[in-house]
């Protein structure tokens, strides 16, 4: 080694020790690990779930007043709805990374034994967990403030939208999240990066569910257009693509 | 004939055009204490995170453990505990709950959570949210997170920060060089069946920055001294004087 200060203390010739086998932990016994400390941090701290319900209850109550109707139905609603989510989505994707970043979650991820697309997954299942319980409060409230026909019938195809829709959010999502949250201007960055990679989804969900949301829609007749489902699920899967081969460099220095 | 844990050869780092270090060359044979002295901002921490894989080098070899870095980062991840500045830890979570997450990361069972939390005296408060505690308190559950997979190599900036004197006393044995008869704190094993036999381990390497002359050196096999990032100081620490660690702040 050529420029190196021997030191006298330090063995003569000193060969390199041999590294032992690795052992790496189990992908999915760290997805459970990470998931489980994203769902108990949310629990303590509540900063995501909540604010991203009161953001969409608050918007349903602006649009009602907004538009000086009692209820809406079709495109209109589909439009309503989708849009709402969206931007309520946004604030959980901005939230996603950030105790990490602040408290060290990064670096004491990249000092374990384990694979990096776990970090990924469990971003993605976190987000969708906010997703879901989102629109638990959202939908609902809804049906209650803004629309006309009665939920019910639309209920099963609004839920296989919704399904595709968190999906695409989640994965994007994450994806954003973690190239902004390294950037000092990660809350201005993530919803700059983040809408015009969501705007497919907006428009594919608000397709594929205005036909569900008109008077006299019954259920198992007529469901969401199968065009606007499979636009929807392959945008999921190329973003799931792409997102699969870039995470792991998006951690790297 | 002791293996190299590390080797360093024209070590460069930057950030922007910002030279944090340049050229450090060095060797330290495995189970030996390097003691890192030097100014706030001379590339301690820098280099601390470097060995941890956390930043590339922009120059020059490096090889930790027998692995080359960055191409063979993966080989030491799992063998390195890295103390640095920030604890690392999630300020809304318990330290049981905190170190319980580490474990599940590197396979380590809970039972070596529990062992930690009793040896740096966190047992009564254990399941109380990092955010009530004291500085020292943390730094505390920090150490235990660094040493909790039991590393090969332990990289530790300024370990004693906050700590008063009973607690630097309580928490010597988990990051002093790991003795032939073990730490004080034996790791039970790992998740995946790998459990550890209990027998006679190697010495545990160890990269410390200090700003204590007089305690750095009485650690120290080797002591390095940087300034602005360039080597100033590399010598057996049986060779070096008290002054000219002073020296480097001056």
């Amino acid at each position: 080694m050529s420029g190196v200060k021997e030191l006298t203390d330090a063995p003569e010739a000193v060969p390199p020790a041999a590294p032992p086998p690795r052992r790496q932990t189990p992908l999915w016994a760290t997805v459970r690990a990470l998931l489980r400390k994203e769902l108990l941090v949310e629990l303590r701290t509540l900063e995501s779930v909540p604010g991203m319900s009161l953001f969409a209850l608050s918007t349903f109550v602006v649009f009602h007043f907004a538009l000086n109707r009692n209820s809406v139905e079709g495109d209109e609603a589909a439009g309503i709805l989708w849009v709402t989510l969206l931007f309520a989505a946004i604030l959980g994707v901005n939230r996603l990374f950030v105790a990490d970043a602040e408290e060290g979650g990064f670096d004491a991820f990249l000092l374990a034994p384990v694979e990096r697309t776990a970090l990924f997954v469990a971003k993605v299942l976190t987000l969708l967990a906010y997703l879901v319980a989102l629109e638990l409060v959202a939908v609902p409230a809804f049906a209650l403030l803004l629309l006309g026909p009665a939920l019910w019938p639309a209920l099963p195809g609004l839920l296989a939208t919704l399904a595709l829709g968190d999906l695409g959010v989640a994965v994007i999502g994450t994806l954003v999240a973690a190239l902004a949250v390294r950037t000092r201007a990660r809350d201005l960055l993530g919803p700059l990066l983040a809408l015009p990679l969501l705007v497919p989804i907006v428009i594919g969900g608000s397709r594929a569910t205005a036909p569900l949301l008109v008077a006299g829609h019954r259920v198992g007749v007529g469901g969401p257009p199968i065009r606007w489902l499979l636009t929807l699920g392959l945008y999921d899967l190329v973003f799931g693509l792409i997102a699969y081969a870039v995470f792991d460099f998006l951690l790297e220095d | 004939m002791s293996a190299a844990a590390l080797e360093l050869d024209g070590l460069t780092r930057r950030y922007g055009e910002r030279e944090a270090l340049g050229g450090v060359s060095l060797s330290l044979a495995e189970g030996r204490t390097l003691v890192v002295f030097g100014q706030n901002g001379a590339g301690k921490t820098t280099l601390l995170r470097v060995l941890a894989t956390l930043l590339r080098p922009h120059e020059g070899s490096v090889r930790v453990l027998g692995s080359a870095l960055p191409d063979e980062s993966w080989a030491v991840r799992g063998r390195v505990g890295l103390l640095g500045h920030e604890p690392l830890l999630y300020r809304e979570l318990s330290a049981r709950e905190n170190l319980t997450f580490h474990a599940r990361l590197h396979g380590v069972v809970r039972e070596r959570v529990d062992e930690l939390l009793e040896a740096v005296a966190m047992g009564r408060r254990a399941d109380e949210p990092l955010r009530g505690l004291s500085r020292g308190m943390v730094q505390r559950v920090a150490i235990a997170r660094a040493v909790l997979h039991d590393p090969d190599l332990l990289l530790l900036d300024e370990p004693r920060a906050n700590l008063d004197p009973a607690a630097v006393e309580l928490v010597a044995p988990l990051i002093g060089a790991r003795a032939e008869a073990g730490t004080g704190v034996d790791a039970g094993g790992d998740a995946g069946g790998h459990a550890r036999t209990g027998g006679p381990r190697a010495r545990r390497t160890r990269v410390i920055c200090s700003h204590d002359p007089g305690g750095g050196l009485a650690e120290a096999d080797v002591v390095l001294g940087l300034r602005a990032g360039r080597v100033a100081l590399l010598r057996p620490a049986s060779d070096v004087h008290p002054d000219e660690i002073a020296e480097l702040y001056r």
